[in-house]
Order: structure tokens, then sequence, then C-alpha cells
């Protein structure tokens, strides 16, 4: 085993855990912002407001990432003359754009999936305290059902953003060089397979558990005032 | 109608073997659970290290690195020791093989958390009460945990054989023909990517529509003896 090369190479795997990590970031930044609308439409009385949402969630749930990808990436070539027609090629062209595009479709299923649980989660007497107050439609939800929502799904989420940031190596097979992209091209070219892998594995697992950390760190501080209580488990 | 230009029965061939690798990973993914669970709860301290070390590395790392680890590094690694104590030798992993294990191994770490947790909510006074009747650890563990561990485990379980299937597709890299890659071959020669992936996923979906109602049924009848 030889890890002065990986020395050497140090700075272009440093790029790819960049990479890496914008990926992620913006993934799931956009795939909050639909995850939410996404929950409260499953969480609808109205079917047709419902079911569609439902089949959202587990079509995306219920397939692999890298069927998603592969779909959106080399099944829009399929329709290359209407998309051109339609002005969207330039994007579908784009494996940035593909690839970014399949992980917001999938983090947006996986988390609209534990925000409708922690919605439904929220107990009645604080929903029912709240319209005792006054409150009513979007005033309640934001201040008294989305906090408490937020609270009961923190650690779910914070569990997805951890299988999302391992989920992005997924898009180093559509040409996208992030830290699995650049190990493997560094591989080819230098034939020193474990080394760069066991390289890009250590650097995985040290963004992880710092993801880990930061959500732990959060949810103490989202939690601050139920931290005195003894929990014990009802047997 | 839909044109599948004969490639249909290139898919079905990938899902035989598809299932094939997931029912062989999901084998050696619950006894590394069973294993890995032992090491967390048991006394010995170097046991508690090496399962807290393996699930902490393997939820640590992607798959497709592990997988691409497990199937490109280990040939290299064996052969770079080999070279160096003077012998020279080739070696090949069948992609099955490397495939079925790399699976089993990282699934086997959320398993060893699952089956930790069903172990852990079988009361104390169940393995006392074994032992005070008469029966041996053995027997104790066949009769009153192993069975009490497995109807708390099956949800959980259930949910890592439905991670497990969908991580199947990620051996299509390592040139195992699977449905993944099967659909890629069939999409190739007919320039119809979109249809053999829609095709593709609409298979997956349908083997978690079937797996999601088997564990229902499971849980039910785990679930027979106890009332509500």
């Amino acid at each position: 085993m030889d890890f002065s090369i990986v020395w050497q190479y140090l700075p272009l795997l440093l790029e790819g855990a960049w990479v890496t990590l914008w990926i992620t970031v913006v993934s799931l930044a956009i795939g909050l912002a639909f995850a939410i609308p996404l929950a409260l439409a499953r969480l609808a009385k109205n079917p047709l407001i419902s079911s569609p949402a439902y089949l959202f969630v587990l079509y995306f749930r219920g397939t692999p990432l890298l069927v998603q990808i592969f779909l959106i990436y080399y099944g829009s070539g399929q329709f290359r003359n209407e998309l051109t027609d339609i002005g969207l090629w330039t994007f579908f062209r784009d494996p940035w754009f593909c690839g970014i595009l399949a992980l917001v479709l999938n983090t947006a299923a996986y988390s609209a999936e534990i925000f409708r649980g922690a919605i439904s989660a929220v107990p009645r007497n604080d929903i029912e305290a709240g319209r005792a107050c006054g409150m009513s439609g979007l005033l309640l939800f934001r201040r008294i059902t989305m906090p408490k929502a937020f609270r009961i799904g923190l650690p779910a989420y914070g569990n997805e953003v951890i299988f999302l940031l391992q989920a992005t190596s997924l898009v180093s097979t559509i040409t996208i060089l992030d830290l699995t992209g650049i190990s493997r091209q560094l591989i080819s070219k230098t034939f020193a397979v474990y080394e760069f892998y066991l390289t890009a594995a250590a650097m995985y697992l040290v963004m992880t558990y710092a993801l880990v950390y930061l959500f732990r760190m959060w949810e103490k501080r989202m939690s601050g005032h139920l931290q005195e209580r003894v929990v014990t488990e009802p047997r | 109608m839909l044109d599948l230009h004969g490639y249909g029965w290139l898919l079905f061939d990938g899902l035989q073997l598809t299932i094939a690798v997931g029912l062989c990973a999901m084998v050696v993914a619950v006894l590394l659970g069973l294993l890995g669970s032992w090491g967390k709860l048991t006394n010995n301290r170097w046991a508690n290290l090496a399962a807290n070390t393996y699930t902490t590395v393997v939820r640590g790392v992607p798959e497709l690195i592990l997988l691409l680890l497990v199937y490109f590094g280990t040939p290299t690694l064996i052969q770079s020791i080999a070279t160096s104590m003077g012998y020279d030798i080739r070696v090949d992993i069948n992609p099955f093989i490397a495939g079925t294990m790399t699976i089993g191994f990282i699934y086997g770490a959320f398993a060893t958390e699952v089956l930790r947790g069903a172990f852990q909510s079988i009361p104390k006074g169940q393995a006392e009460a074994a032992r005070a009747i008469g029966m041996n650890r053995l027997k104790t563990f066949k009769r009153i945990l192993l069975p009490q561990a497995l109807r708390f485990a099956l949800p959980g379980l259930g949910n890592v054989w439905m991670v497990l299937i969908k991580a199947t597709s990620l051996i299509s890299i390592i040139q195992l023909d699977e449905l993944m890659r099967k659909t890629k071959i069939a999409s190739n020669a007919t320039h119809e990517p979109f249809t053999f992936y829609l095709l593709a996923s609409f298979i997956y979906l349908g083997i978690t529509l079937v797996s999601m109602m088997a564990q229902k049924r499971a849980e039910t009848w785990a679930n027979r003896g106890v009332t509500r």
C-alpha cells in the first residue's frame, strides 16, 4: 500500500468532496421546498389532491435512485426532438441538471413522508389550544403545527440528509466528477485502486459524522426546553 | 401499445438474477446482523469494539464506494500482497459473489441495529425466567429470545430488505447481468432508453409493492399471539 500517491492528488479529491457537498446542499434545499407542499398534499382530505402526491411518493421511494437518474439522463434522449422544440434539451443534455433533478425528486419524496408523519404526530391538544387562542388556517399552521412538526421530524430528516449525502455518489455514473467520480478517474489513471477508494471512504465517513454531529447539536437546540425531563419508556 | 422489440425476456432474466442476488444478500445480512447484535450486546469489550466499528464505518460510507472497493480493490490487494511475497497470481472475483457479499455486508450493519433494538426490547425477566426453569443459554436463545426478537425486528428487517433490493441495482456497475444491466443492453440496442428504464422502474416498484404486502402478512403472522 502506497498512500503517497493519494497525497499527490489530494487537492483533486478535496475538490471532489466539495462537489459532493455542493450537490447535497443544493438538492436538499430544493427538495425541501417541494417536500412540505407534498406532505400537505398527502394529508389533504380531497383524494384528487392526496392521491397524485401518494403516487409520486410511492414511485420515488419504491424504485432505485440509480434507475431514476438513468431514466432522466439517458431516457430524455428518446425525446430529444420534442425537448429541443420546447427548448428544454439544453437542460436535459446536462448531467448536472439531470443528476440534481433526480436527487431533488428523490429526497422530496422521502422528506415528504417524514414531514407527513411529523405533522400528523403533532398532538391534538396543541392544535386545539391554538384554536382556543383564536388562531386558524395559515397562522395556526405557521405558529403551532409547523414548529412542532419540525422538531418531531428533525431526527428522521437528519437521517435523510445523511442518506442523500451518500446517494450523491451515484451521480458519478453519469460523468459528474464528485468525490466518487474523481476517485474512479484517478484510479483509471494511476491503478492505485484501494488507496483512492479507502481515502474516498474516509472522506465520506468524516462528512457523514460531521453532519450527524451538526444535526445532534441542532436537535439539542431545538428541544432545549425538554432537556431536564427524564424520559422513561413505557412498558 | 408498448413495443419491446423482443427484449422483454431479457428484462425477465435480469429480474431473476436481481431477486437471487437480493435474497442471498439478505441471508448474509441477517446472519451478520445476528452476529453484530450479539457483538453489541455482549460484555466482551473487543466484540463491542468490533461491532461498533462495523456499523459506524459501513453506515458512513456510500454503498457504491464499498462495492467498488471490494470488487476492484480486493483482487489488487491480494495480488500486491502475493507479489511482495514472491508469488505471481491473478485473482478475479466472480461478480455475483462480490455483489452478494458486499450488499450483504453493507446491509448487515443495518440489520445489526434492527436486531440490537429488538433484543433490547425483550424484557430481561424473560431470559431470567427461562434460565430459572433450567434452560441453558442456547435453549434460552432459541426458544425464548429469538422468536420474540423476530417479532420486534420484523418491521425493521422489512425495511432493510426493501432498501437492499433497490441497492442491488448498483451491482450493474460491476458487470453482473441483473435487471439494471439487462435494461441498459436493451435500451442501447433499441435506442429507446426511456421505455426500458421506465419499465425497469416499474418492475422494481412491483417488487416493492409485493414486499410491502408480504411484510404486512408476516407481521400479522408474527403478532398472532398478541392481543391489542
